[in-house]
């Protein structure tokens, strides 16, 4: 694949693996991809783990995968912008995931949202200018039964009202 | 494992039986609500009472009742304890010597618990997940060892067109049919493939069944594979189900020990992988050929059909696609027979089909009828109704592709074609209830804001379709749309649903078509008159544009 690669991304790819070797992260994602074969078939087990790793998925870390995988960079880049799980951007320090499926609509969850926007200035799918707190949508964790369902940093928390949320971002914030 | 091993393993495990169990829920709602805190404080309170040998403390799957988790009960006294706490460990442990539980009960002979007839769920809140042992106490993998020993593939898929069973993913094709398809196809290998990318919003039952009875879907997919003549699985669950993933992981683990899968399954010539693919969050992989792009590493974005999956499918081999409830269902048709489940639902829908119900309702959580009872006995009867005394407006099934169905339908059956002549879809079993509070053109441009958000965007129609819709259902619920766009509106729904490439396109309009259908006076009173008078054929337009 590097005989038809430009010079500058040849240069580039060079540069990230060479910034790779002294990052003991990127060994534990090659074992990973060393597991699956280097299959290509693999890629999004691969960035699920890259994902694990380092947070959120940044170029030059995608560009190591499609090197390694030899895949070209489009084919990875398209991956990882077509799911919604992969996060492009760094995440603030606490995640506050809000469900909007369904039942949690019906129940308010959009009242949970405006609220926290109001309060903290931090509109669905972005982090806050201070790098403290991102808020995340997700389409239907599942736990409908128990709507509204939030989840603060990976804790599924059942019933929730705007009240309640607002309690634990300033929980958060107070730290 | 031969079969005596199986034997004796069930007998082991059924005389190791303690005289009382308690079953703790320990599936993802309920987890949610510490329900693990409890169990530990059960255990902890039994050896305290020194009761370690009469009383077991189980971890199980769903016990059905999500609103009231977590549900803790106890055998074979029959109390049903909910919203325990580990505070109420302690005298729930006492109430067994004839004390007093400090948590709530309620009667497990309510009509949410007993009008429901189980297959799929037959071992969700009994058997602990995490053990295979506990699967092989309640017959488990004894219908593999049947199908492997006593009958050749042949049979086994003339069974599966015999018991009638139709695909639970929603859009309900013969089972029998598919895998009839897939075995006669040609191809050096083949894949069978569980779907487990449960987008819907608003249903669970398949994360239900996976984190209460994984080993019921790996043994479903082992008689599957062994029918159509695969030797890989792949089952493909969605990454926001971490609880089903890491049992699934657990299960498979299990499995490939006892020689239950992997190579020589029960001392047959027959071997048989599962791996498991986790999905990264879009709703257009649960149509199957965005599907099995996904499981290849690729982008999810399906193509058009033919050659279908069952031709040409993963990799290019012949691939049998089915759903997690459909795979549940398969152990219990062969351990019983294709006459005792075609005998259960209706002429053309056969078996039981799980509900997730949800929303304005006071019962909310997992319930499995027999196909063709009617909607109303759902929520009404065993899900109680609306809370707080009001009124039941519509429900939707069916998700996104669904539609809604308003309460003067309720007394319809709930089957295939029933659902679809009011214009709504069985769907995967998402059961959301509206009391009279909701807004229905809310409902239908919340759905649509799904849809646009989740086009994958390979065809046009779709793309900006789904863009154009919502946007004029913004106008519509903003006051600011005529009559003219709401005819704009229809002619779209139209367009979007007879050209988009796959299921999302052309269930997409489905919601708005069917509040529009039924509840079309909220849309009206949001109209404003039209500024060129009521344009009855289109002239006003016409003439808007001359002058333009």
């Amino acid at each position: 694949m590097n005989a038809c690669v430009a010079k500058p991304q040849k240069k580039r790819i060079q540069a990230v693996l060479a910034h790779a070797s002294g990052d003991k992260r990127f060994k534990i994602l090659e074992a990973h991809m060393k597991k699956h074969q280097y299959r290509q078939d693999a890629l999004i087990e691969v960035l699920h783990k890259a994902q694990e790793l380092f947070g959120y998925l940044e170029d030059d870390l995608l560009l190591f995968v499609s090197v390694k995988l030899k895949l070209p960079p489009s084919r990875v880049y398209g991956v990882a912008t077509f799911y919604h799980f992969f996060q492009l951007k760094p995440q603030g320090e606490h995640a506050c995931v809000v469900c909007m499926g369904t039942a949690c609509y019906v129940k308010g969850a959009d009242k949970i949202i405006d609220a926290i926007t109001a309060q903290h200035k931090v509109r669905p799918g972005e982090t806050s200018a201070d790098n403290r707190l991102s808020l995340l949508t997700a389409r239907c964790i599942g736990a409908c039964g128990i709507a509204p369902a939030v989840v603060y940093d990976g804790t599924v928390t059942p019933r929730a009202t705007p009240e309640s949320a607002l309690e634990q971002i300033n929980q958060w914030m107070k730290k | 494992m031969i079969l005596n091993d199986l034997i004796l393993l069930k007998e082991k495990q059924q005389a190791a039986r303690k005289k009382i169990v308690l079953r703790c829920c320990m599936a993802a709602g309920c987890m949610s609500s510490d329900s693990k805190g409890v169990k530990e404080r059960l255990e902890k309170a039994v050896a305290d009472a020194g009761l370690q040998q009469e009383v077991e403390v189980r971890g199980v799957g769903c016990m059905k009742l999500c609103c009231e988790g977590p549900l803790v009960a106890a055998d074979p006294q029959g109390a049903l304890y909910v919203r325990v706490t580990a505070e109420n460990a302690p005298s729930i442990v006492a109430a067994l010597n004839g004390g007093r539980a400090s948590a709530g009960q309620t009667d497990p002979q309510a009509p949410f618990f007993a009008q429901q007839f189980s297959i799929v769920l037959a071992n969700s809140g009994v058997v602990d997940p995490e053990r295979i042992e506990s699967y092989i106490a309640a017959d488990g993998y004894q219908a593999l060892h049947e199908v492997l020993h006593e009958m050749t593939p042949k049979e086994v898929v003339e069974t599966m067109v015999k018991c009638g069973l139709r695909g639970r993913g929603g859009a309900g094709f013969p089972t029998g049919l598919k895998w009839g398809t897939v075995a006669k196809s040609s191809g050096t290998r083949k894949y069978v493939i569980c779907n487990a990318d449960e987008g819907d919003p608003g249903a669970f039952m398949d994360r239900s069944v996976l984190e209460s009875d994984p080993h019921s879907v790996l043994e479903g997919m082992a008689i599957a594979a062994y029918a159509v003549g695969a030797d890989q699985g792949f089952i493909y669950v969605r990454a926001e189900y971490p609880l089903a993933i890491s049992r699934l992981q657990v299960a498979i683990k299990q499995a490939k020990q006892m020689g239950l899968l992997g190579a020589g399954i029960f001392e047959s010539p027959f071997n048989f992988n599962v791996d498991l693919r986790i999905g990264a969050g879009a709703f257009v992989c649960g149509e199957e050929t965005a599907l099995m792009a996904s499981v290849e590493g690729k982008r999810g974005t399906p193509r058009p059909r033919p050659p279908f999956p069952a031709e040409s499918g993963l990799f290019g081999c012949p691939t049998l696609l089915n759903n997690v409830e459909t795979f549940a269902n398969v152990p219990t048709i062969y351990r019983k027979g294709a006459d005792w489940f075609a005998a259960i639902g209706t002429e053309k829908s056969k078996g039981t089909k799980v509900f997730a119900l949800a929303g304005k309702i006071k019962n909310t959580g997992l319930l499995e009828v027999p196909m063709g009872t009617p909607l109303r006995k759902i929520v009404e009867e065993m899900g109680g109704g609306a809370p707080d005394g009001g009124a039941i407006k519509a429900v939707q099934t069916g998700g996104p592709s669904g539609g809604c169905i308003p309460a003067q339908h309720l007394d319809t059956p709930v089957d295939y074609e029933s659902l679809g002549r009011l214009g709504s879809i069985m769907g995967s079993g998402g059961m959301i209830v509206m009391d009279d509070s909701t807004n229905m053109v809310e409902i239908a441009r919340f759905f649509m804001e799904f849809c646009m958000d989740e086009s994958c965007g390979k065809c046009i129609p779709c793309r900006a379709g789904t863009v154009q819709m919502h946007h004029l259902l913004n106008k519509i619920a903003s006051r600011q749309a005529t009559p003219r766009d709401l005819k704009k509106l229809e002619e779209l729904c139209d367009l979007v649903r007879n050209t988009s490439l796959c299921g999302l396109g052309q269930t997409a309009p489905n919601p708005t078509l069917s509040t529009l259908r039924f509840f079309r006076n909220e849309y009206d009173a949001l109209l404003q008159p039209d500024p060129h008078g009521p344009d009855r054929t289109g002239h006003a337009h016409k003439h808007e544009l001359a002058t333009k």
